[in-house]
C-alpha cells in the first residue's frame, strides 16, 4: 500500500453501527444480523467472511434497504454513507443511491442478467437512470464500459444476448454495469464463486485494476479465505449474525485470536504443507431462530468458559485495528 | 491395479433435424484418456468445467455408454462383462455425487436409502440389513438411532455422510467422489474430509475424487491427473505434481488457485481466454491458443503423454 493510499483510507466512506435485521417467521424471530458495526475506509476493499446463514448477504441488503419485507425488517443501527444516515431516507432517495453511489455484484452471472435483453439495453439501464445524457452517448459510455472490463469488440458482443456469452463474460458484464455510474462503493457478494478457476483469477485481476482506476471501495463477502488474502486489505468474519474478529488482513492470518477464525484457518487444506489429517470444527453452525443464551460458537468451541454460555463477549480492541468479541480475551 | 481405463473416449453427436437427423457436430467429452487406480489409493482428477472428468465417472459407472477404448476391472474388459460380472462390476463400484441435496430422495427414509444398494443387490434378511446400516451410520460418525428419521432433518455435511454411508454399504472396492465437499460449508468440508481418509485406511477402499479445487485434490489423493478439454495433459504424484509441475496449464492451475495467506510471494501467470468449446476443439494442442509457452508444433500436432520420469506424463511439446 502506498502512503497516499493510506492517507485516503483514514477517512471512512460507509460506516454501519449496531446494525440490527430480523426476520419476523411465525415460529421464530430470526436474528440474521444481530448488531454489528463495521466501516469501509476510501479506496478500501473490506471483506466479509463467514459459512452461509451467517448473515453476511443479509448485511449486504441491508445497506441497500432491500431486506425482504414484510418478513424482514432492519430493526436497530445506523448506516451511514459520507455521513448521511440512510435508514432515515425515503425510498425516492434510496433509488437514487442504489446503482449510482453503492452498486453490487451478485453470485450468480447466470440469473442477474435478464435473458430477453441485449447487454447495451442491461448495461445501458442505470446510465440512463442516473446520469442525464442523451441516448446516443448512452450506447457509446456503454461500449466505454464493456471494453473496460476486457469484452472483445465490444461494439458487437453489446447488442447480443446474456446466453451468447460465457460464465466468465457474464460476471464482467455485470461488472461493467455495476460501475457504469462510477459508484463509491461496490458490493461484491460471492463475485467468483460460480467461476472458474482460472476465469476466477483473471475477474479478481480485473476487480483490483478497476478499484485502482475508479478509486472504488469495495465490500467483498465470500466464504473463502484465499479471496480474502488475494484482494482485501481488512477482513471481519462473521457468525450467527456477529462479527467475531475484524482485523487487517496479514494479522488476522498471522495473529487469529478467535477460536472460529483459528479453527476456519486451520481446517483449510494448504498447498504448501503435507498434512495427513485437517482441524475439523465439530457440530454445525446453529440455528439463527433459536441462538444459545452467550456466545454463539460457544457449543462448538475447545476453549469454553461458563461465562461463554451466559453472556455474550464484547468487542475488546487489542491493538492495530484488530478487534476480537470472546472471553478468552478478557479474562 | 484395481481398474484402469485404455485410450478412453467418449464423442457426443449433436443432431440437427427432427426426421431426417444428421450429425451437425461431435462434441468430443473425454478423447482418449489413460489412468489406473490401485487398491486402497486416491486417483484424483482435476481440471475446469467442461473438461470431461464427471464424463468419465459416468463412464466406468456405466452410466455413458463408451465410444471407443477400454475399461478395465481387475484386469477384464467390463465391455464383455456377462450379466452376473456386471452385477458384481456394479456392485464394487460405488458413487458419492456433489449435492447432498439432491442426490437423496426426501420421501425415504435414510436407514431406507442407505439400505437400498443392499436390498437391491442381496436378498438378505430385515435384521441383518438393519444391522448392516447401523454399522455404517456409526462409521460415518451418526447415530443408528437416525436411520428412522428423513433427509431433511439433517444439515448439509450429515447428509453427505449419508451418502458416503450408502456408497459404502456393498463394501465397494472404488467410490467415485465427483466434488464430494464443493457444495459443503468451510467448517463442515474438514470434517468430510478427514472421514473419507479415515474410511479409506480402514476398509482399504480405492477413490476416483474428481474435484476442480487444487487443494482439496492434492490434500486427498495420492496421484492426481490434470485434464483439459477432454484430454489428460499431466499425471504425476500429488506432491511431485505440486512441486514440479510441468505441463503450463498445470503451472497456470496453481498460479490461479487463491493463496492460503496474504503474504505469500507466488508467480502471477493468468491465462488469457477462456476454454474453447468441446464441439470445436482447437487444432494440435488444444492448450495453445491459451498457452503462454506456445511453439509453432503447438498449433499443428496435438502431444503425446510421455513418461518423465518416475510415473510423471505430460503431454507437451515443450518436454520432448
Amino acid at each position: 500500500m502506498t502512503m497516499e493510499k493510506m492517507e485516503k483510507q483514514k477517512t471512512g466512506l460507509l460506516e454501519v453501527i449496531d446494525l440490527k435485521t430480523y426476520f419476523f417467521t411465525p415460529s421464530a424471530v430470526v436474528k440474521a444480523v444481530d448488531g454489528i458495526s463495521f466501516s469501509v475506509n476510501q479506496e478500501e476493499t473490506l471483506g466479509l467472511v463467514g459459512e452461509s446463514g451467517c448473515g453476511k448477504s443479509i448485511t449486504c441488503l441491508s445497506i441497500l434497504r432491500l431486506v425482504p419485507e414484510p418478513a424482514g425488517r432492519i430493526v436497530h443501527g445506523r448506516i451511514l454513507l459520507g455521513g448521511e444516515d440512510l435508514l432515515a431516507k425515503s425510498e425516492k432517495y434510496m433509488r437514487q443511491i442504489r446503482g449510482k453511489r453503492i452498486s453490487m455484484i451478485l453470485q450468480d452471472p447466470m440469473t442477474s442478467l435478464n435473458p430477453v435483453f441485449t447487454i447495451a439495453d442491461q448495461v445501458g439501464t442505470p446510465i440512463r437512470l442516473h446520469q442525464k445524457v442523451r441516448a446516443k452517448s448512452v450506447w457509446e459510455k456503454v461500449r466505454e464500459m464493456l471494453g473496460r472490463v476486457d469484452i472483445p469488440t465490444p461494439e458487437v458482443r453489446m447488442w447480443e444476448y446474456p446466453h451468447q456469452m460465457s460464465g466468465g463474460m457474464r460476471q464482467r458484464i455485470v461488472g461493467a454495469m455495476s460501475l457504469s455510474c462510477q459508484p463509491q462503493l461496490l458490493i461484491a457478494d460471492e463475485p467468483t464463486t460460480a467461476l472458474d478457476v482460472t476465469i476466477q483469477a483473471q475477474f479478481l485481476r480485473l476487480l483490483e485494476g478497476i478499484q485502482s482506476s475508479f478509486g472504488l471501495s469495495m465490500l467483498v463477502v465470500t466464504h473463502d479465505f484465499g479471496i480474502v488474502a488475494r484482494i482485501c486489505d481488512r477482513v471481519a468474519v462473521m457468525y450467527a449474525g456477529k462479527i467475531v474478529e475484524s482485523a487487517p488482513v496479514s494479522d488476522l492470518f498471522n495473529n487469529p485470536i478467535h477460536p472460529y477464525t483459528k479453527a476456519l484457518l486451520e481446517s483449510l487444506p494448504k498447498m504448501d504443507r503435507k498434512m495427513d489429517k485437517l482441524y475439523s470444527i465439530e457440530g454445525q453452525p446453529p440455528d439463527l431462530g433459536n441462538l444459545p443464551p452467550g456466545c454463539s460458537f460457544a457449543p462448538r468451541c475447545w476453549k469454553v468458559h461458563d461465562i461463554c454460555k451466559k453472556e455474550y463477549p464484547a468487542q475488546h480492541e487489542i491493538g492495530n485495528n484488530h478487534t476480537v468479541s470472546c472471553w478468552n480475551h478478557q479474562m | 491395479m484395481l481398474l484402469a481405463a485404455e485410450d478412453l473416449t467418449k464423442h457426443f453427436y449433436v443432431t440437427k433435424g427432427l426426421i431426417f437427423t444428421k450429425v451437425a457436430g461431435i462434441v468430443r467429452a473425454v478423447d482418449g484418456i489413460d489412468f489406473r487406480i490401485y487398491k486402497g489409493k486416491t486417483f484424483g482428477l482435476v481440471g475446469e468445467s467442461g473438461c470431461g472428468k464427471t464424463t468419465t465417472a459416468k463412464l466406468i459407472l456405466l452410466l455413458e455408454r463408451i465410444t471407443s477404448g477400454k475399461v478395465l476391472f481387475k484386469g477384464n474388459d467390463i465391455s464383455r462383462f456377462s450379466r452376473e460380472d456386471l452385477r458384481e462390476y456394479r456392485k464394487s463400484i460405488q458413487a458419492v455425487f456433489q449435492d447432498p441435496y439432491s442426490s437423496l430422495s426426501p420421501r425415504m427414509k435414510v436407514g431406507d436409502i442407505i439400505a437400498e444398494p443392499l436390498v437391491v443387490n442381496n436378498e438378505l434378511p430385515k435384521d441383518v440389513v438393519v444391522e448392516k446400516v447401523a454399522r455404517v451410520l456409526e462409521l460415518v460418525g451418526l447415530s443408528h438411532q437416525r436411520a428412522n428419521f428423513y433427509p431433511h432433518e439433517f444439515s448439509g455435511g450429515q447428509r453427505q455422510r449419508i451418502a458416503v454411508a450408502r456408497a459404502l454399504i456393498l463394501n465397494p472396492n472404488l467410490v467415485i467422489l465427483d466434488e464430494p465437499v464443493s457444495a459443503l460449508d468451510v467448517s463442515i468440508r474438514a470434517q468430510i474430509m478427514n472421514l473419507l481418509k479415515d474410511i479409506q485406511e480402514e476398509l482399504d477402499v480405492a477413490y476416483l475424487l474428481i474435484a476442480h479445487d487444487l487443494a482439496v485434490v492434492k490434500h486427498m489423493s495420492h496421484k492426481i491427473g490434470v485434464m483439459y478439454l477432454g484430454k489428460l495433459v499431466e499425471v504425476a504424484e500429488s506432491g511431485e505434481l505440486y512441486d514440479h509441475p510441468l505441463h503450463p496449464y498445470t503451472k497456470a492451475l496453481y498460479s490461479a488457485a487463491l493463496p492460503t495467506r496474504p503474504d505469500v510471494q507466488r508467480e502471477d501467470t493468468i491465462l488469457p481466454g477462456e476454454v474453447a468449446s468441446p464441439l470445436n476443439p482447437p487444432r494440435g494442442c488444444r492448450f495453445h491458443p491459451r498457452c503462454f509457452q506456445r511453439k509453432p508444433v503447438c498449433e499443428e500436432e496435438p502431444p503425446e503423454l510421455i513418461d518423465v520420469g518416475a510415473g510423471h506424463k505430460v503431454a507437451c511439446h515443450l518436454r520432448r
